[in-house]
């Protein structure tokens, strides 16, 4: 069983060396990933790497996000229709779709309805054959999306048509159905393998519909795809587009200029400027679709009142915090949802930063001599360049009105398990990027009182009864002008009770070689290269 | 010498237990929690982390897991990754021969640079040449290997231009590996230039690695050195008037290398530690960057069967080491 496979793997890595030999002329666009991809099933994993390695080259949804945009386009349905009571949307599928013939599955039939059923299906389902066709392997954005609770069926109507029926309505379904999980695999090649008994190679040997084809995949050094010649849309531009797996900044950067590699996601915020400066290089940026704040303990005196928060947001100076931290790659942020997003309220007036009011309001509320602990993140992420120094800079800003802070860190996975106990002590520095585009995304999801349950992402244990109403009624209007009414309503009150600090919306930056054109950043942060040519 | 043999054999038995225990706890000392790193910032309902926790098998007690991965252990089980959920044992073969082909060229380089030089330096005690040599070893052996990876990168792969950055083999190459490593797959492929660009990827790394070996062998090499030229022996064929050449060449290398041999031996557990951090810096796709990365996504089993693998290996080289001297130096076996 080993050897067969390790002789199937061989085999295919020499056929696949041959066709890359034979295609000396080819365009080779080589990007320099930030890291391995988890696995080759877009649906099982939940990291934005995995996502750009695996559901961005090799597969299609039903509905993608317009490039460039967080606006949702006809993909692999060509177009649905939904219920007046927003409870079943119908899909008709494109016709003609092929999925890639590779050198280890070669399909007999275009994509059809059993397709999509399959793909959803084996996710929510747990006595789904497919549910756990690797051991230890779970579906965690279908689970944690609550998918299986929302759909009550989906149902295959005829060849080219699915039909979803829903438990209550939900606004941003379709933009869910947009995220990495809901990619579209092959029913015919997981049947194949099923009879072959080699279930796991769903994983490690894709089969998509997407722009690009996988060719092979070397453990934390390389991943290899081939242009998908049968490509239904727009066909991509490079022959071959290769991952350099270069987990060190400084090692990407110095693999960009030394033209290694044509295009490198998270610079150090430090580099930006010699990156700026060098004359081969062209460097993207555009406000991510994210936001970092503060999280009180709403639950615990004296965070539990309101004009205590706004107090201590007074007295932090955020521009300072913006440009030293984010050093002119961020700004400063006063809603819970960053201003590229549809329902932001602009017309909020940000808490103004003012030592002596501060003073004078924590006095007032009968706060004395306060003790508090800021939590720092121990990771840099997409929102957050440099935690530590933020506490350091909110410490001695809040030492100013008499706030006595002490700075405490833990380990990732536990900093994520602890910030999240009740009762926990202090507030911690944390933030959030974007799913999928829709404000529910951000405000259900972080603020909500659902959320503020044990499991949940509510970290300011925050539960606004009003608030929470405002955005349930959102989600259950289809009417993009009556919820962005409604979200802009709840950011009144968010802004009010300041449950948080809102620190910043970072800008994401993307250097690349000058020879590149036509990349399109993506609002959600995710790298999809169909559209990127390379000069010679 | 059977004896011997079967002796050192059998201390083996419980230092692999005792590895079992320390990868085992080591693992699971460490805070942070594999099922809620699965989830990130989105958490996970109290149903769903139980549910999570049940399948990977956390839920049950310590002494349960510890014994169960023993048990598999005894089967010839290492488990399977958490994350790509492949056989532990199967990624660890597949990147082990890049870690070699590193690790075999850092010792090579240390040892033929590190003897002569530890020669030398011995012969011309006190010297200009041996204090240079022996303060240069001494700044090699406490360098920061990240630092200074970074720091040769820049300056001969940034400034210069005369190495590639990182990676095994330029990109332009795509062969599959027949033995997994590189300089060899590189002739097989049969592409020209293939086997220059591997070298040129293994110079930087193969420095990097081997700094530390190299000053350890350097100052080791010189104290044999020191040591066997002061002996009797040696003044005796001083005193019969053989050139000097012969002396040092004839009498006192062969003495002297008897506990560089060793020390050479011994340094495969510092070139284990150092692949980690050099294969981190080069992108160098062998276990210790696999190792890295498991650790940073909390893969219990990757770590434990890594650490395991790893610490087999040591013991072993260090048992041969053991028994290679005990062949050499006939009076270590009646110790």
């Amino acid at each position: 069983m080993k050897l067969a496979n390790f002789a199937a793997t061989s085999l295919l890595a020499i056929a696949a060396a041959t066709a890359f030999a034979g295609s000396a002329a080819a365009k080779t666009l080589i990007y320099c990933s930030e890291g391995s991809p988890e696995g080759f099933d877009p649906a099982a994993y939940t990291a934005g790497t995995t996502f750009d390695a695996t559901s961005r080259p090799i597969f299609n949804r039903l509905v993608e996000f317009k490039k460039g945009t967080t606006e949702v386009e006809a993909a692999l349905a060509e177009s649905w229709e939904v219920s007046e009571d927003g409870l079943t949307y119908t899909f008709k599928l494109r016709p003609g779709v092929k999925f890639h013939t590779t050198d280890y599955f070669t399909p007999t039939r275009e994509l059809t309805a059993d397709d999509v059923v399959f793909s959803f299906e084996r996710q929510g389902d747990a006595k789904n054959p497919w549910n756990q066709y690797i051991p230890g392997l779970t579906f965690e954005y279908y689970n944690s999306m609550e998918m299986a609770s929302l759909i009550k069926s989906i149902e295959k109507v005829d060849d080219m048509t699915v039909k979803f029926t829903l438990n209550h309505p939900e606004a941003p379904f379709l933009a869910n159905l947009a995220m990495d999980f809901a990619s579209i695999q092959s029913k015919e090649y997981a049947d194949s393998l099923d009879k072959a008994g080699t279930k796991e190679n769903l994983n490690s040997a894709p089969v998509g519909t997407g722009p690009f084809k996988f060719v092979a995949y070397q453990k934390d050094a390389v991943i290899r795809y081939q242009k998908n010649p049968e490509y239904w849309g727009t066909p991509a531009k490079v022959d071959d587009l290769v991952f350099a797996i270069t987990t060190d900044a400084a090692v990407r950067l110095q693999k960009l200029q030394a033209g290694e590699c044509h295009i490198m996601p998270f610079p150090a915020p430090a580099d930006i400027a010699a990156l700026k400066a060098d004359p081969n290089l062209t460097v993207m940026e555009q406000p991510g679709l994210n936001v970092a704040y503060l999280a009180y303990n709403t639950e615990t005196p004296p965070f539990d009142k309101p004009e205590v928060r706004k107090a201590l947001n007074m007295a932090m100076n955020k521009q300072a915090i913006v440009d030293a931290v984010f050093q002119g790659m961020g700004e400063v942020a006063k809603n819970p949802i960053p201003p590229t997003m549809w329902s932001y309220n602009n017309a909020i007036e940000d808490d103004k930063y003012d030592p002596e009011a501060a003073k004078a309001a924590l006095e007032a509320a009968g706060v004395k001599d306060l003790s508090m602990k800021i939590w720092a993140m121990p990771v840099q992420r997409p929102y957050m360049p440099n935690a530590r120094r933020v506490a350091e800079m909110m410490q001695e800003d809040l030492s100013k009105v008499g706030v006595k802070v002490e700075i405490v860190s833990y380990e990732w996975g536990e900093y994520l398990k602890k910030s999240m106990e009740p009762g926990r002590d202090g507030a911690v520095i944390l933030g959030w990027t974007g799913d999928n585009g829709d404000p529910d995304n951000f405000l259900s999801v972080l603020l909500s009182c659902a959320g503020a349950k044990e499991g949940g992402a509510n970290r300011a244990f925050w539960c606004n009864q009003e608030f929470s109403d405002l955005l349930e009624k959102a989600k259950q209007t289809s009417d993009t002008a009556e919820r962005t009414k409604l979200y802009e309503q709840a950011q009144v009150i968010f802004k009010d009770q300041a449950p948080w600090d809102t620190l910043a919306h970072s800008t994401v930056v993307l250097p690349m070689s000058k020879k590149v054109s036509g990349y399109i950043m993506s609002p959600l942060g995710s790298h999809a290269f169909d559209t990127v040519d390379i000069a010679e | 010498m059977i004896r011997f043999i079967l002796g050192r054999i059998a201390y083996l038995v419980p230092t692999l237990i005792g590895i079992t225990i320390v990868a085992f706890g080591f693992v699971r000392v460490l805070p942070g929690d594999p099922v809620l790193l699965m989830a990130g910032e989105r958490g996970m309902s109290p149903e769903r982390y139980a549910a999570v926790r049940e399948q990977l098998g956390f839920d049950r007690s310590l002494p349960t897991q510890y014994f169960d991965y023993v048990w598999q252990l005894l089967h010839g089980n290492l488990g399977v990754s958490l994350v790509t959920k492949k056989p532990v044992l199967t990624e660890f073969l597949a990147l082990f021969p890049a870690t070699i082909e590193l690790a075999v060229c850092a010792i090579i380089l240390a040892t033929v640079i590190g003897v002569p030089a530890g020669v030398l330096a011995a012969i011309k005690r006190g010297s200009w040449f041996d204090q240079v040599t022996m303060g240069t070893a001494l700044v090699g052996y406490s360098m920061p290997i990240f630092w200074w990876g970074l720091l040769l990168i820049i300056l001969f792969s940034g400034t210069l231009g005369w190495t590639p950055v990182s990676g095994r083999i330029s990109l332009m190459y795509f062969f599959p590996p027949v033995t997994g490593f590189m300089l060899i797959d590189s002739l097989l492929s049969g592409q020209k230039g293939a086997f220059t660009s591997a070298a040129s990827h293994l110079i930087l790394p193969t420095i990097v690695l081997a700094t530390i070996p190299l000053a350890v062998i350097a100052r080791q090499t010189r104290s044999a050195m020191l040591e066997v030229l002061g002996e009797d022996y040696v003044r005796t064929a001083r005193a019969k008037g053989l050139p000097p050449r012969r002396v040092v060449g004839l009498h006192a290398l062969r003495n002297a290398l008897i506990p560089v041999v060793t020390t050479i031996g011994l340094q495969v557990g510092v070139l284990m530690a150092g692949a980690i951090l050099t294969e981190t810096i080069f992108s160098w796709p062998g276990i210790g960057k696999w190792m890295v990365e498991s650790i940073s996504r909390r893969d219990y089993p990757v770590v434990q069967g890594g650490l395991l693998l790893i610490a087999v290996i040591i013991m072993v080289v260090n048992l041969l080491v053991d028994l290679l001297y005990g062949l050499i130096n006939p009076r270590i076996r009646h110790r």
